[in-house]
C-alpha cells in the first residue's frame, strides 16, 4: 500500500506508459489522445459547418470511453492516490519559478498562477488557458498526433513523420517555457 | 459493452500518469529547460519498451485480441504539417503543461479552470477542420 502512495520513479512510469500502448493495440485500436479533439468537435454538431467533422463518432467509442477513464483515473488519483504533492523539483526550476513570482512551487502539481480557480474571473488567467488550448487543439490535429500518437507511437514504430513532430513539440515547447513564461509571467 | 476494457485502461494509464507527476506543470516546465532527468527518462523509457512491442506486433508473434495482425497507422507525410503543427502544439504544452490526455486527467483533478483548456483544445480542432484543406502540409 505504501507504494501506491509514493511517488512513482521514471523507471516505473516509462514501462507502465509501453503497457498502456500495448494494451490499447492489443485490443485493436491505435494509441494515440488528440483525434478525440475531433471526435468531441463532431459530437457537438461540426459537422453541420464543415464536411471535415461529417464522421461517424459512434466508430470511435471506444476511445470515448477511454477519454471518460482518464477523467475518472484523475479523480480517483486526486483523491485517494496522492496524499503528498509534493513534487521533488530541480532546486534552480524551484528558484527560478519563484523569482517569476510563482508561489507555493514544488508544493503541489498544479500552479495556481495557471490552474487556480480564480483564474476563471481574471482576462490574463483566462485567456493563458484559452490560448493554450487552441494551440494545443489545432497544433495536435495540424501535425497528426500528440505526445501518445507521435513521440510514443510513431517514434516506436519508427516512423519519421513522428520524429519530425516531436522536434516541433520541442522547438514550441523551448519557445514557451524560455521566452514566452518569463514574458507573460 | 465489448469496449469497457478501454474505460479501465483509460483509468489505469491517468493513475499511471498522475502517479508519475507526468500531469504536472512543474515536471514539464522542468523537461523543457533541461533541469531534469525525469520526464526524459519516462518518455523515453516508454518509446524504448514500446518500440519492442512493436518489433513483436511487426513480426506477428504477438496478434490482437481478434487474431489480427497488429499494423501502426502509418502518420501523415509533410514537413511543414508535423514541424510547424507541432510547434504550434509545443507551445500550447510549454504554457499550460497539458498534453492531449493530461487535459482530461487534470479534468479529473477537479480542475475546472481545464475546462477552459479543453474548450480551447476543441476550438482548435474545430478551426483545423474548417481550414485544413487551404493548409500546406
Amino acid at each position: 500500500m505504501d507504494f501506491i502512495l509514493q511517488p512513482w520513479a521514471w523507471f516505473i512510469g516509462g514501462p507502465l506508459i509501453a503497457v498502456s500502448l500495448f494494451l490499447y493495440f492489443y485490443f485493436g485500436q491505435n494509441f494515440g489522445a488528440s483525434t478525440n479533439f475531433e471526435t468531441l468537435c463532431t459530437m457537438a454538431g461540426a459537422g453541420k459547418v464543415s464536411d471535415y467533422f461529417k464522421k461517424d463518432w459512434k466508430q470511435r467509442d471506444f476511445a470515448l470511453l477511454f477519454v471518460i477513464g482518464l477523467i475518472i483515473g484523475g479523480f480517483i488519483s486526486a483523491t485517494y492516490l496522492i496524499p503528498n504533492t509534493n513534487i521533488d523539483l530541480n532546486p534552480k526550476t524551484v528558484q527560478e519559478l519563484t523569482n517569476l513570482g510563482f508561489s507555493n512551487v514544488g508544493n503541489q502539481y498544479f500552479p495556481d498562477e495557471i490552474f487556480g480557480n480564480d483564474v476563471i474571473f481574471s482576462l490574463k488567467g483566462f485567456l493563458i488557458l484559452l490560448i493554450s488550448g487552441l494551440l494545443i487543439g489545432f497544433g495536435t490535429r495540424y501535425a497528426g498526433g500528440c505526445t501518445s500518437g507521435h513521440a510514443i507511437t510513431g517514434l516506436s514504430s519508427l516512423q519519421l513523420p513522428s520524429l519530425l513532430a516531436v522536434i516541433g513539440f520541442f522547438i514550441g515547447g523551448i519557445i514557451a517555457t524560455w521566452f514566452v513564461i518569463p514574458l507573460i509571467f | 459493452m465489448k469496449n469497457i476494457k478501454f474505460l479501465i485502461l483509460g483509468i489505469f494509464f491517468a493513475i499511471v500518469l498522475s502517479k508519475t507527476q507526468a500531469i504536472s506543470w512543474y515536471r514539464f516546465y522542468e523537461m523543457f529547460k533541461f533541469q531534469s532527468f525525469h520526464m526524459f527518462g519516462i518518455i523515453g523509457g516508454a518509446v524504448v519498451i514500446s518500440a519492442v512491442f512493436m518489433q513483436l506486433f511487426k513480426s506477428g508473434k504477438i496478434k490482437d485480441i481478434n487474431g489480427n495482425k497488429i499494423v501502426p497507422k502509418p502518420k501523415k507525410k509533410g514537413f511543414i504539417s508535423t514541424v510547424f503543427g507541432g510547434t504550434l502544439f509545443g507551445l500550447g504544452w510549454g504554457i499550460s503543461g497539458a498534453c492531449a490526455a493530461p487535459i482530461f486527467v487534470i479534468f479529473g483533478f477537479q480542475l475546472i479552470p481545464a475546462l477552459i483548456l479543453l474548450f480551447g483544445a476543441l476550438l482548435g480542432a474545430f478551426f483545423y477542420g474548417l481550414i485544413s484543406k487551404r493548409l500546406p502540409n
